[in-house]
């Protein structure tokens, strides 16, 4: 019982662990939802600055994700880029998955009926309009499984973030057991927090099911 | 970079590519026989594989394989650094191929299993020659991307010491002062390697799609 109680103690770090990566999942899919749909909207127009980003997506989509952080931390500086292992963890998440918002809603893009847009386009939207009001809306409602599953997958690319030396939730547990020797412990109490966390997300999933089930968009 | 630092990625590369396709090979068929268990729907059995299955992809790999390097040794069971890392990634993929299994099982047409009834087939001898090769039809494209996530996931390994894909370009660039080619490298490689995986991955889609027609 005494490990409990010894962990009980460390608890701050566990809760600044915590709050770390909260911080980082939140703040990075925020922008990397935000960037992956203005990326969408440049690949709408089919010039060549949107099949260079079609590169660059595809490219994305074969990298680990801890490579592109270790690009981004040791890679940059003899470059005279330093930037500090919070943010350049952070850079790498928002670019990383911003990728493969991109590449979800972009696959959706694909198989929306051409009509619904052309439409639109007869009531006279603008390309911005068109593209806020009538084509992300339904793309975001459409493949939100998809997205559901890769907020899933950024909460665990932060625990990638440990190796670069950022202080989230698993560099907690990693410090807690090498300093009271209490790694079972330790690191059940940090992987029952993942858990909760990604339940909440697939909770939150399934009300977004609901919301779409009622505006008529398919299966719940 | 000279030639002994891409001889160093290539063994890196090595490292990687054995300790992961290990961790597949047990994966995929673990992942079957926790699908196999769960459609048994033995009573406590079938819950406890849910929280497993719930657990394994809801936990990051790094801090799986963290939890199985250190803790490991205090429950009295002595593993090396490479043991751990695939014992690690088998349990974590595992968990994704047993989804994907059930999901092939349960989309099996009704039909076909009365038909073979009907034709005087036991049980396992329907599971065998028409069930599992149409279920490894459907399910590859699946398979194979899970596949895909793991290798991407792999670097994970990289926290407990051994020397893999991602580590290596750190002990090059301490003998060169110059991080930024053995990454670049690095990057080149995990390219070939998932591009290989996602090219698969579209043959077997294109080969399942085939099936379904």
């Amino acid at each position: 019982m005494t490990e409990w109680s010894i962990l009980w103690d460390a608890r701050e770090v566990f809760s600044n662990g915590l709050i770390a990566t909260v911080q980082l999942f939140v703040l990075s899919t925020l922008c990397a939802f935000v960037l992956g749909c203005a990326l969408v909207y440049q690949l709408e127009h089919g010039n060549r600055l949107s099949r260079a980003l079609r590169l660059l997506i595809n490219l994305m989509r074969t990298l680990p994700f801890l490579i592109l952080a270790y690009l981004l931390y040791y890679g940059l500086p003899p470059l005279g880029l330093r930037l500090s292992a919070w943010s350049a963890g952070l850079l790498a998440l928002i670019v990383y998955h911003a990728a493969y918002f991109a590449e979800i809603l972009r696959g959706s893009r694909l198989v929306m009926p051409e009509g619904y847009v052309e439409a639109a386009k007869a009531h006279g939207f603008t390309p911005l309009r068109l593209y806020l009001r009538i084509i992300l809306p339904t793309l975001v409602i459409k493949t939100r499984p998809l997205l559901g599953n890769q907020l899933i997958i950024a909460l665990k690319d932060t625990a990638f973030l440990t190796i670069i030396t950022v202080q989230e939730l698993t560099a907690a547990a990693n410090s807690v057991q090498s300093t009271y020797f209490i790694p079972t412990q330790a690191f059940v109490v940090v992987i029952v927090l993942y858990w909760l966390i990604s339940i909440c997300l697939e909770l939150a999933l399934k009300r977004a099911a609901r919301f779409g089930a009622k505006r008529g968009f398919d299966y719940v | 970079m000279n030639g002994q630092a891409w001889l160093l990625l290539f063994e890196g590369a090595w490292t990687t590519l054995w300790i992961s396709a290990t961790a597949i090979a047990i994966g995929v068929v673990l992942g079957l026989a926790i699908a196999l268990v769960r459609m048994a729907k033995v009573p406590f059995v079938d819950q406890l594989l849910v929280l497993y299955i719930s657990l394994a992809r809801a936990t990051p790999l790094v801090t799986f394989v963290l939890f199985l390097f250190l803790s490991a040794p205090t429950f009295g069971i002595n593993m090396n650094r490479n043991t751990a890392a695939i014992v690690a990634m088998t349990l974590n993929t595992a968990a994704f191929n047993a989804e994907i299994w059930r999901a092939a099982f349960l989309s099996f047409s009704r039909e076909q299993k009365e038909a073979a009834l009907a034709c005087g087939m036991t049980s396992g001898v329907f599971f065998r020659r028409i069930m599992l090769p149409q279920m490894i039809t459907t399910s590859l494209p699946g398979l194979v991307n899970e596949m895909s996530f793991l290798i991407k996931g792999s670097p994970a390994i990289a926290v407990i010491g051994i020397v893999d894909l991602t580590r290596v370009t750190n002990r090059i660039a301490a003998v060169t002062y110059d991080p930024l080619p053995p990454i670049l490298a690095a990057a080149l490689l995990y390219m070939l390697i998932i591009s290989a995986l996602l090219k698969l991955q579209a043959m077997a889609e294109k080969k399942a799609n085939r099936l379904a027609m």
